[in-house]
């Protein structure tokens, strides 16, 4: 039995560190996908070089996130059945085929015109580009939307029945089941998380250039499109994540009181818990600075409204509190700063300020990681705040695990840290190296290179050409 | 009955072909992988790389179509074939790893382009030989108890799996090779040509010796084989066998630029057709059939209809990406 208590735990450990890794990637690509289809509409329609510059250098980024994206996203398709067979097996027929939606509507989507996007800008005419960076585009949208779905019923399952062999069914229609109680907010949120993401990554690159030359046309385009977009979504983004707060109050109780670390029901009003360390063992906080009646508030909107608390409910069902409390607070933390650049960045434009404040680059540079540490901490909050379960109330994480041998388990942990780190870790360092240099200005058309009659233009050419 | 006899033939089918995409387009550019240490670095290794980058990525989502669409329609056989071969599921993907970031390295750091180079070509290799060993583990059989593997995590190593391995490794090179004949021209295409005759032999050899084996692992494999009237079917396949292969030998001689392609994708089909003639309506040896492993017709009517809407748009734009970057790749442009 010890045996398989750790092949569990080590299981879990590789899906989360595989997760963790994976999750960066679309979550930039989402945003840059769309950020390049909004340089190219531009630049079709305005004609000014330097829209169609940034496209040819954030091009180049995209290629590198994205092959790192299509790699490590292979290995999460496989692990459900290597780690997660049994869980496979039950939920099969229901997340199987979202997922096979997701492949078919999304992924070749995608891949059918990526060739395209980035090495036909001199084979297929201008229109027909354009039209392959918006495929592009749209595929990584589809992608999330279909995988959010699947995520948000393992969430808030629905429409399902249970048959003779132990296995999630579709009960009737799927309709219940792909727009499941949580999708909605969920996908909401993760979009605007992947914009807001992308928004300071290219706003920090902007900033980096703007200290070192504040005139530099390039660096003050991009800097101004990403505030714009920092300013415009990161309150939007609080307001959805509220949404899905509000919404996982009505269908994950337990996980909202170990967000807010309530251990005790609070009959008159539940206070807001600011800081504390959360212990399971001991099921209370210690040391907790709290606002009296503000949860309740802001989870109910009535002060006085009362709440429960965990030790309403076994204690075998509860999450590993201090995670989820945590790494709560750090998303809403990162939150608020984002938001708090975002307004900072209108006043400057508004006073026309907003080249000039180096204080302001200096903080959208530090910002410009602070979406992927959100994203990651957000699901964190959402995946440990679903254990003990996988299929959320239906089906536990103990139950769902392979029949394997916990030296296999910690042999695949230790290769995929290994290299994930060297491999994801040289990648991230080219990214970096990437946007240290400024874009290259084409203030005439770019020259063709010379090309062989039919050939192929070369991958190499989009270090030269773009 | 919980699940349709028909809609699980349609999906054998769909997967199946889904599978068969994989192998012959995924097979091309990681054989070029395979063979990428004999190429010499410069003109020719940019060639070969630049002959599959926009395509690759592609041919890669036939692999998690395959995986996907197991999932969820034959759902037990997903869940017992992959903790079975867990550490070749596990050798594969990091594989598929190593050599997918090299497309995009190589060119971002030309100080480290041999090590991103060893990568692309390990981990082509390894993919492959993880391929052939789980396809020779299926084959073998799978030992499951209560509708989930029973045996060991290293039950899958045998003499046989190493052969299928070395088979498909031997495969995939030969597809790689004849595609670079296509796609190259110059000294490049000479060497090429030259390969392709070798591992047009190596592979004939192991898929020989892989045909005599498999019949004695089980012996229903040999009666769907040998039995009467069977053998009148299933003698068809080693005389295709043996045409596809005259016909490869002599393309090649003449100098045929596609025909050598062709012939070594049609050996593919053909093999896979022996698979399938070997193991139906088996999905996971010796004891799961189709059937037992079939989701409910729900589910597989569900998926029916999004494959039936978006296969022929993706067959139609996969066409004309492959289209767009037809003809012979130069070396023109590398600076």
């Amino acid at each position: 039995m010890a045996l398989s208590i750790d092949a569990l735990v080590l299981a879990r450990a590789q899906f989360a560190f595989t997760m963790s890794f994976h999750f960066v990637f679309p979550a930039f690509s989402i945003g840059l996908a769309s950020y390049l289809m909004v340089l190219e509409a531009l630049w079709l329609k305005i004609g000014t070089a330097v829209y169609l510059d940034l496209f040819k250098y954030w091009l180049k980024i995209f290629a590198v996130v994205f092959g790192m994206g299509v790699v490590s996203g292979i290995v999460m398709s496989y692990q459900f059945g290597t780690n997660w067979s049994v869980f496979s097996n039950k939920a099969g027929p229901i997340i199987g085929p979202l997922m096979a939606y997701e492949v078919l509507t999304a992924f070749f989507l995608e891949a059918g015109f990526l060739g395209v996007m980035l090495f036909g800008m001199n084979k297929v005419g201008k229109g027909l580009h354009f039209f392959a960076t918006v495929m592009v585009a749209l595929g990584t949208l589809i992608s999330a939307t279909w995988i959010i779905s699947v995520n948000s019923w393992m969430q808030t399952p629905a429409g399902f029945a249970i048959n003779t062999r132990g296995q999630f069914v579709p009960a009737g229609s799927w309709w219940p089941i792909i727009f499941n109680p949580s999708f909605p907010y969920r996908l909401l949120h993760t979009v605007i998380a992947a914009y807001l993401t992308t928004a300071l990554v290219v706003g920090a690159v902007g900033a980096w250039h703007l200290l070192k030359d504040r005139l530099n046309p390039h660096a003050r385009k991009m800097f101004s499109m990403a505030m714009w977009m920092v300013a415009i979504v990161a309150p939007l983004q609080i307001w959805a994540g509220d949404t899905q707060g509000l919404n996982t109050l009505k269908y994950q109780l337990v996980k909202v009181l170990a967000m807010e670390g309530d251990f005790d029901p609070s009959p008159s009003g539940a206070p807001l818990v600011l800081f504390g360390l959360p212990s399971n063992e001991d099921a209370q906080v210690h040391g907790r600075i709290e606002i009296p009646k503000l949860g309740s508030l802001i989870l109910e909107h009535e002060p006085n409204k009362p709440l429960g608390g965990l030790k309403d409910y076994p204690r075998n069902r509860w999450p590993t509190v201090a995670v989820v409390f945590w790494s709560f607070r750090i998303m809403v933390g990162l939150g608020l700063a984002m938001l708090a650049l975002g307004f900072w960045s209108l006043g400057a434009r508004l006073r026309g300020r907003l080249y000039d404040s180096r204080l302001l680059h200096r903080a959208a540079f530090v910002m410009g990681p602070a979406g992927f540490f959100a994203v990651i901490a957000g699901w964190v909050t959402s995946e440990a705040g679903r254990q003990p379960y996988t299929v959320y109330g239906e089906l536990l994480t103990a139950d769902s695990l392979s029949p394997l041998a916990a030296p296999a388990v910690a042999t695949s942990l230790a290769v995929f840290a290994v290299v994930y780190f060297t491999v994801f870790g040289i990648g991230a360092a080219y990214l970096i190296r990437m946007m240290a240099g400024l874009p290259t200005s084409q203030e005439t058309e770019p020259p063709r290179i010379p090309q062989h009659a039919a050939g192929t233009t070369p991958a190499a050419a989009i270090d030269h050409d773009l | 009955m919980i699940y349709s006899a028909d809609l699980c033939i349609v999906w054998v089918a769909i997967i199946a072909f889904a599978i068969l995409a994989y192998v012959v387009m995924d097979g091309f550019d990681l054989g070029i992988g395979i063979i990428f240490p004999t190429l010499e670095i410069g003109a020719e290794r940019d060639q070969a790389m630049n002959a599959i980058a926009p395509v690759w990525d592609g041919n890669e989502t036939w692999l998690v179509l395959g995986g996907g669409a197991l999932l969820a329609a034959f759902p037990l056989a997903y869940s017992i074939v992959l903790p079975a071969t867990y550490p070749l599921m596990i050798a594969m993907l990091l594989g598929l790893v190593f050599r997918g970031v090299a497309f995009e390295f190589r060119w971002r750091d030309p100080h480290h382009r041999p090590y991103w180079d060893v990568a692309f070509a390990l981990g082509s290799l390894i993919a492959a030989m993880a391929q052939g060993m789980t396809l020779g583990a299926i084959l073998q059989g799978i030992h499951v108890v209560h509708d989930g593997y029973a045996g060991g995590w290293l039950d899958w190593l045998s003499p046989f799996t190493l052969l299928t391995g070395v088979a498909v490794v031997l495969g995939y090179a030969l597809l790689g090779s004849t595609w670079l004949v296509w796609k190259t021209e110059g000294t490049g295409q000479t060497h090429a040509r030259r390969l392709a005759f070798k591992l047009g032999l190596g592979t004939l050899v192991a898929m020989a010796a892989v045909s005599a084996a498999t019949p004695y692992l089980h012996v229903a494999y040999w009666r769907r084989w040998f039995s009467m009237p069977n053998v009148l079917f299933t003698a068809q396949v080693p005389l295709l066998v043996i045409v596809t292969c005259a016909l490869f030998v002599w393309s090649l001689r003449r100098g045929a630029e596609r025909l050598p392609f062709l012939m070594a994708l049609a050996l593919f089909v053909l093999n896979f057709v022996g698979l399938e003639i070997s193991v139906f309506p088996y999905l996971v040896p010796p004891d799961v059939t189709i059937w037992d492993a079939a989701a409910p017709a729900q589910s597989q009517r569900f998926m029916l209809f999004g494959v039936a809407v978006t296969l022929p748009l993706i067959i139609g734009y996969t066409t004309w990406a492959y289209w767009v970057f037809r003809g012979k790749v130069g070396a023109h442009g590398y600076h």
